[in-house]
């Protein structure tokens, strides 16, 4: 066993420490304050849409850092997942989101395993650049943990398929270019079986984008289909064979939600708020009350460090962590929505206040984060099937019979 | 990042299940619940052989120089096996308190023999006030010539009913601050003075009563330096504490196993029980809640190995398994029904010993107190 977590740039050979150094001399160029300014602005504050993230991740793009580890007739730079790694530690270090998303590290993917060679050529460079922005198409109305029972209809017509229905929670549908649809392509096999995937022109006509406004602030889309002609060589794999593809994604997305909230750095602002606020002249930090939940939040963070240090360490052997990166999200999100309520426990009064006011405590980032955090038990993959995958993955226990 | 055992610590895993599960079946365990001793000299001697007992010490006192991790391996199939005896009191409170506070000559000798099996030993540190800190230690050492009388009563002393020597943790002097002047002596069991009271408890351990009157021990029995006992001692009890959740790990591991097992066979209502999706949940918790224990305690037991701080990782360990451990009993309890609640079931066995094994050094608030000093609140 070996748990050494090396520093930043501790580990980099020659090659990759001169690749550090292109990226730091890049982001000294493009990454001045007022750009990161206005990215703090689009992620801060709930938003109708993020032009400066966007413009910022296809400048990444162009220089094919989202991703590197691609090869090079699909975009990529033929390096290794280290140069990856370093991209989005000089990101983050720089407090910079790490661009990419949807594409990159779902759709990407799934093409890259089991789209034609023209296809590949056409799309992954694409992604690669940041020119192409995805947005899920796979909830519907009557079709949310039972994805498979989707209703959108696509029908063969010539070179094309003709597809009427609706979508739903389609986040960033009003700002990506294409969508990742799900929908049906037979109607008389069993419903796993009658599926396929496509890429579509969110610009093709008959699409028509509408805002849901969540919780959280957010906007995320219901997206309706009408008579909808997309071309048969933006199918990607099998007609019909979609279902098995899905799972693909599904477990691809896992592993990109299970990191998506930085909570270890909310836990230390709330252990430094502790440390710094005062009651009656006595600091919070002095509350056993307050000690106990912060150490428990803090030991809970730890836990979904290793269990994501799990999942790299298979992924880095080669092994498909499926059970692990579902173990990796429920871990992770729960532990999302606990630091959100204990971090809102201890700051009482204060924690209702919106970001706007000279009172709020930590850019109101804890009252967000409650709110927030709320759809990470359900999205991606509801806590009830995936601690089912657990149980019947991971210790064999028998599934439950299909009605 | 290496989530693996490597060769030698997979055949010591391999060896020691299935060692335990010849050498200590559940009859056995239970046997020795009631058992005046405690422990069968037999098996003692067998480990002993194995070269056990002497793991961790280094090869110059006799041991086999492994480290934290070798041990974290070997308590995870004792902790899955419920093996009982003096094992925790001789080897890990005992030995390493030497280890950490001996002088050389008292490593050569203690060690030598803790490994061969030889002496049993265990270390006489809590009170009536039941806690692990410096203020507690009130059993007195006077002076007296070339020898210290000791005074006063220690409670929850594992084994010290079958114990040859003990180190009893005394004050010899009483200053302003409290860790100063404390001092381990190495007292003869038989010595005049002792009285021993075996106290019966959930898990069938054997904590002891120990009243001191008047203990003439000699001054050369001082373990390490006079008054200088804490900092080592406190060295010992976070060592002892991740040495522990590895041996609760390995009984979480064991109850999930045979919890999943029971609910493959068992039919309800024309179907497994283990179909039903609530009992894939209770068992999904009880996985993340065995692999969230074993990779802190893992990473600690790593830590130690590399010599690198990791006072705040044990805290984490003992603190989570504490309560993860108890956590996953209560389930296996719920899956298993009736039937886990006849006391000659495995599960009373490991019940009871998750509730024992999470007071035992420090439960879940007192080591989530010492993460949050660590954290520096």
């Amino acid at each position: 066993m070996d748990f050494k977590e090396y520093s930043v740039g501790e580990s980099d050979t020659e090659e990759e420490a001169e690749f550090r150094q292109e990226v730091r001399d890049f982001l000294d160029k493009q990454l001045t304050p007022d750009v990161l300014e206005k990215i703090h602005q689009e992620r801060d504050h709930y938003y109708e849409g993020r032009p400066h993230v966007r413009e910022f991740s296809r400048k990444l793009g162009a220089k094919g850092w989202l991703v590197p580890h691609w090869p090079e007739e699909y975009g990529g730079l033929g390096r290794s997942l280290a140069h990856r790694r370093i991209i989005i530690e000089e990101l983050s270090s720089r407090g910079a989101p790490v661009g990419g998303g949807i594409g990159t590290s779902i759709v990407g993917p799934v093409i890259m395993l089991h789209a034609t060679e023209e296809q590949k050529r056409e799309f992954l460079p694409k992604i690669a650049r940041g020119e192409m922005e995805l947005s899920l198409g796979y909830s519907e109305p009557n079709a949310g943990t039972d994805l498979a029972s989707l209703e959108m209809r696509a029908v063969s017509d010539g070179d094309d398929y003709v597809i009427n229905g609706q979508k739903i929670y389609s986040t960033g549908a009003h700002e990506a270019t294409h969508h990742w649809l799900a929908a049906r392509t037979s109607v008389d096999a069993p419903k796993h079986r009658g599926i396929s995937l496509f890429i579509v022109n969110l610009a093709s006509p008959g699409v028509t984008v509408r805002p849901l406004w969540t919780m959280a602030g957010e906007r995320t889309n219901e997206v309706f289909y009408d008579d909808v002609r997309v071309p048969k060589k933006n199918r990607i794999g099998e007609e019909n064979q979609g279902w098995s593809y899905l799972r693909e994604a599904l477990g691809f997305e896992r592993m990109a939600l299970s990191g998506m909230v930085n909570v270890r750095r909310i836990v230390d602002e709330l252990i430094q708020y502790a440390k710094e606020t005062e009651h009656n002249g006595k600091p919070l930090a002095k509350d056993p009350i307050v000690r106990q939940s912060l150490a428990q939040l803090a030991i809970e963070s730890s836990i979904r460090r290793l269990f994501g240090h799990r999942t790299s360490w298979l992924m880095s052997k080669g092994i498909v962590p499926d059970v692990a990166a579902a173990i990796a999200k429920v871990w992770g999100n729960e532990l999302d929505q606990r630091v959100g309520n204990a971090g809102m426990q201890i700051l009482g009064l204060y924690s209702q206040l919106e970001p706007d006011s000279k009172w709020t405590p930590l850019r109101g980032s804890v009252e967000h984060l409650y709110r927030f955090a709320v759809h990470l038990s359900y999205g991606g993959g509801s806590h009830e099937l995936m601690r089912s995958l657990i149980a019947t993955r991971c210790m064999g226990l028998p599934r439950e019979p299909r009605v | 990042m290496d989530f693996d055992l490597n060769e030698e610590q997979e055949m010591l895993k391999t060896m020691a299940r299935d060692f335990l599960s010849k050498e200590c079946p559940k009859s056995l365990v239970r046997e020795m619940v009631k058992d005046e001793r405690g422990y069968p000299p037999e098996l003692w001697r067998k480990m002993a052989e194995l070269g056990w007992l002497g793991l961790i010490f280094p090869k110059k006192y006799g041991g086999l120089g492994g480290s934290f991790l070798d041990l974290a391996v070997l308590l995870e199939e004792m902790g899955r096996a419920c093996l009982p005896g003096p094992f925790f009191s001789t080897v890990i409170l005992s030995g390493l308190f030497i280890l950490n506070a001996g002088t050389e000559q008292q490593k050569r000798e203690l060690l030598t023999k803790v490994a061969d099996g030889e002496v049993i030993l265990t270390l006489a540190l809590t009170e009536p006030s039941a806690r692990y800190d410096a203020a507690s230690v009130e059993v007195e050492a006077i002076g007296d010539d070339n020898d210290y009388i000791i005074s006063g009563t220690k409670l929850f002393i594992p084994d010290a009913h079958i114990a040859d020597y003990m180190i009893c943790i005394a004050r010899t002097n009483k200053g302003t601050v409290l860790e100063d002047g404390i001092t381990a002596f190495l007292v003869d069991s038989r010595s005049p003075g002792i009285n021993c009271t075996v106290l019966k408890t959930i898990a069938g351990d054997k904590l002891c009563e120990i009243i001191f009157n008047r203990v003439r021990v000699p001054r050369k029995n001082i373990v390490g330096e006079l008054a200088q006992a804490w900092a080592p001692l406190e060295n010992t009890l976070q060592q002892a504490a991740l040495v522990k959740c590895a041996e609760m790990v390995g009984g979480a591991q064991q109850v999930l196993e045979m919890s999943a097992d029971y609910a493959k066979e068992r039919m309800v209502f024309g179907r497994p029980l283990g179909s039903f999706p609530v009992i894939h949940h209770y068992i999904a918790n009880m996985v993340m809640d065995v692999d969230g224990c074993r990779f802190l305690t893992y990473e600690a037991a790593w830590k130690l190995s590399e010599s690198l701080p990791c006072t705040m990782e044990i805290a984490m360990a003992k603190a989570w398994t504490s309560d993860a451990y108890r956590r996953v009993t209560a389930l296996g309890q719920q899956i298993f029904g009736g039937v886990g609640f006849i006391e000659d079931h495995d599960m009373p066995l490991y019940f009871r010993r998750a509730k024992a094994a999470e007071v035992t050094l420090g439960d879940g608030n007192l080591h989530r107190e010492l993460v949050a000093r660590q954290l520096g609140l």
